[in-house]
């Protein structure tokens, strides 16, 4: 085949595969963007430990979608999450709101913080403490003598 | 020996709630339709797709309604139970054939018993994602005011039947 033949085809065939990749995103990235940012902090509920941006599920799709409609219809991200959770719960959320049930979540790791710094410093204090057993400056030269290779005992 | 009372009684501490935890089923998510009104939904019916259905038709009766699907593995375990509750007669069980093929869930029901007075069929998922369904198969039990009393996610077991789901049908109808 002559060259300038085949880099005619070559560019004839590769142009409609570049433009079936683009197509969803060039559909509205704007909107798509803003759908993940927000699935990215939603909880699959199929698949427990990855967000419905990143599942594969049916409900996660369905979810997505369901998400990307009412933007479309223009709900605010609130109003979108708080769709999901009047139907699943705060469990669908990475980041669990503020209350009386999820005090414990939010505070209890700091506090076991504070807890084991507490600790730590009281063993320390009480350590230095321990170590000043009343050596005198006398004891502490002939330590220093003993150490310089002074005559022993 | 006091001195290792504090991280024995830490250490021992810790295993009562890992094993605690084991025990837990995180699949198990706390619904937060219970104590609320039963999402609306209007949908055809399986057997006749012409005829529609919707929770309303239902105000005044206590019922449970099931959510179902030819595909999943665990209504296959749990149709038994289903079939044995619907032999009762103590309340009316409504299917919801979710995302199915319409010929699917007719050549189950054919084959396998029919223990629904009717199903209706979610085809795209939505009233499912209203009910916030995401294990099927999933059961609600509602009140004659169409409050949502119960939900069970996963196959109901003939304890679970016997034991939550036909008080509370009983102390429902008396109310």
């Amino acid at each position: 085949m002559p060259r300038p033949l085949a880099l005619l085809l070559l560019v004839l065939l590769s142009a409609p595969i570049a433009a079936k990749e683009a197509a969803p995103a060039a559909a509205d990235p704007v909107l798509e963007k803003r759908v993940m940012t927000l699935a990215e902090e939603l909880r699959c509920l199929v698949c427990q430990n990855q967000t419905l941006a990143e599942s594969n599920a049916p409900l996660a799709e369905d979810l997505r979608n369901q998400v990307r409609e009412k933007m479309r219809q223009g709900r605010s991200d609130k109003e979108v999450v708080d769709f999901l959770v009047e139907r699943y719960g705060d469990f669908v959320l990475y980041r669990p709101p503020l209350k009386t049930t999820t005090v414990l979540l939010w505070f209890g790791p700091p506090m076991l913080l504070a807890v084991g710094f507490a600790v730590l410093l009281r063993r320390v204090r009480r350590r230095r403490q321990a170590d000043d057993t009343g050596t005198t400056d006398a004891d502490r030269r002939r330590a220093a003598e003993l150490l310089a290779g002074g005559e022993p005992r | 020996m006091t001195r290792f009372a504090i991280p024995v009684a830490i250490f021992v501490a810790l295993l009562v709630l890992l094993g605690i935890g084991l025990k837990l089923d995180p699949r198990e998510v706390p619904s937060p339709l219970i104590g609320k009104a039963a999402p609306h939904f209007e949908l055809p019916e399986l057997h006749q797709a012409a005829k529609t259905f919707s929770e309303r038709d239902m105000l005044g009766k206590v019922w449970v309604l099931n959510v179902w699907a030819s595909w999943c593995v665990s209504c296959r375990e749990e149709h038994p139970v289903l079939l044995d509750l619907a032999a009762k007669g103590e309340v009316p069980i409504y299917g919801l054939n979710y995302k199915d093929r319409r010929e699917d869930g007719l050549a189950w029901l054919k084959g396998m018993g029919d223990p629904y007075k009717l199903s209706i069929f979610d085809f795209d998922g939505r009233v499912g994602i209203d009910y916030g369904v995401y294990g099927v198969p999933e059961t609600y039990v509602i009140d004659k005011s169409g409050v949502i009393r119960y939900k069970r996610i996963g196959p109901l077991t003939p304890e679970i039947v016997k034991e939550k789901v036909l008080p509370l049908v009983r102390e429902l109808g008396r109310a």
